[in-house]
């Protein structure tokens, strides 16, 4: 029988959890909310920015939303602030902040 | 009408996996256990099983392709000895925890150094707390049905664990011996097909299998894996009368050899225990009260079954084909003192290391160690500790 993984949290008892903790869904890593990580945040300069969406490959957690072309307001739920996307921008539309 | 034939541990292991005819076989060749993989690739290329074998590139990859095979959907197994044992350590935890049912037959040899190609229980012993249960053979015939047994214990939906099937290296693996086989068709009837309920390669039912788990859940994993290892003690059981109404044979957690009213009794595991049974049948002959307890499976570790087994005799002694340099004795030596404690069972006890490297363990020797426990006992006093047995010393008592 197939256990409904949303239905499961931290305060789960052992017996509710499923075999070898198997998910039986796709995409829960949004789940994670890795950017808890992070110790230095990118700011986003949205009057800097051409649109030139060099930074938005370069994330490797894909932090940077993309809709119709052009680039949103960064994911700091997952964003773990490895500064990669500033040195990427030609711009300056980035700038790296200390802290969270 | 059962066939009767005879053959090598090996030889006898390599039919049963072509009788049961498993999906996928990735293995690397070591000694002992080489010639199983050799023997099935060759039952492929005759066309007498259809079983997808892949040669990998060590032991690391043999366990990691198991493993991948079976989260697919296919039943799967490996063969290995010693090093190549210690090579799939990381993947074994893996198989265990991931609760994959995929089957290794082993054929026990030491692990270095000194390097050495012969039998003792270093290389299994070693894997001891790797989650995987383990049954351990006396002879060519007990590796035969041991592992036809493997996949209904392992795919048994209280267990979902991996199964070791250990026979002693060359003693077993390579003797030549009379055995009873089954026919091809009640084997398959008895393990079955593999119908997993979730596996990778199943369209429009998305799994993952061993995703990252924070420590909020990783105790709680732990625990549920534990008490499947505690539900393969009934399983094992279950599987083994079902076994005997196939085969006509009887198997338990443990062999209990004329233990019935022995005063003293040696627990052994593996092929010595024929040894000790050939003392046991001569010291009864000369009016002395002695028995052997052969231990089948080592995990889950039949504590408790151990301690009500031996509770009547006067004294034990453990026999240890592995020394595990924790300056106190053998694994087996601690495992069963630590059980004969909890449940409160103060009988003596002596810890014996024997036939490590394929040294010889000798009826004579086995005789000598029921001779040390009743001069104890009568002296009053315990016998020296964690001794090895055929050692040469300064100190010999001759």
């Amino acid at each position: 029988m197939r256990t409904d993984v949303t239905k499961i949290n931290e305060q789960t008892p052992h017996e509710e959890l499923t075999e070898g903790l198997m998910m039986f869904a796709g995409a829960t890593s949004k789940y994670f909310k890795t950017g808890e990580w992070r110790t230095n945040t990118p700011v986003f300069h949205e009057e800097l920015c051409k649109q030139c969406l060099l930074c938005a490959p370069v994330c490797p957690d894909s932090s940077i939303p993309v809709k119709e072309g052009l680039r949103g307001g960064f994911d700091y739920d997952h964003c773990k602030g490895c500064g990669i996307c500033a040195k990427a921008c030609p711009f300056g539309a980035i700038e790296m902040k200390e802290g969270i | 009408m059962a066939i009767r034939e005879r053959m090598s541990g090996n030889e006898a292991v390599a039919y049963a996996i072509r009788q049961v005819n498993p999906d996928v076989m990735p293995a690397f060749p070591i000694t002992p256990s080489t010639e199983i993989p050799q023997m099935v690739s060759t039952y492929i290329a005759n066309g007498e099983m259809d079983t997808e074998f892949i040669p990998v590139e060590s032991e690391h990859s043999s366990m990691s392709a198991a493993i991948g095979a079976q989260a697919a959907g296919a039943r799967s197994l490996t063969a290995t000895s010693s090093a190549g044992l210690a090579l799939m350590w990381e993947e074994l935890l893996l198989a265990a925890s991931n609760r994959l049912p995929l089957v290794l037959t082993l054929v026990n040899r030491t692990l270095s150094g000194p390097i050495n190609i012969n039998c003792d229980h270093s290389d299994g012993m070693g894997a001891r707390d790797t989650g995987w249960i383990q049954i351990y053979a006396e002879n060519n015939q007990e590796a035969y049905d041991n592992f036809i047994q493997a996949y209904p214990i392992a795919e048994h939906p209280s267990v979902h664990l991996p199964v070791m099937v250990c026979q002693d290296g060359f003693i077993t693996s390579h003797a030549v011996e009379n055995i009873e086989l089954l026919e091809d068709g009640k084997v398959k009837s008895f393990v079955g097909e593999y119908e997993p309920e979730e596996f990778l390669l199943n369209p429009g039912k998305p799994i993952a299998v061993g995703p990252y788990a924070v420590s909020n859940y990783v105790m709680e994993a732990k625990k549920n894996q534990e008490i499947a290892l505690e539900n393969a003690k009934a399983v094992i059981l279950d599987v083994a009368e079902k076994f005997a109404a196939v085969s006509g044979r009887h198997y338990g957690l443990f062999e209990e050899y004329r233990t019935q009213d022995a005063d003293f009794i040696m627990l052994i595991i593996g092929s010595a225990a024929g040894t000790a049974k050939q003392a046991v049948d001569e010291l009864r002959e000369e009016g002395y009260k002695a028995g052997v307890l052969k231990l089948r499976v080592f995990r889950p570790f039949p504590a408790k079954e151990i301690a009500q087994a031996l509770k009547n005799c006067k004294m034990v002694a453990i026999m240890d084909r592995c020394e595990s340099y924790n300056g106190n004795g053998g694994p087996l030596g601690s495992e069963v003192t630590a059980g004969l404690f909890r449940y409160k069972v103060m009988i003596g006890a002596v810890n014996y290391i024997y036939g490590l490297a394929g040294r010889d363990f000798t009826v004579e020797d086995a005789k000598e160690v029921f001779a040390e426990m009743e001069n104890a006992m009568i002296a009053g006093t315990q016998p020296e500790q964690y001794r090895y047995i055929g050692l040469r010393s300064q100190e010999a008592d001759e």
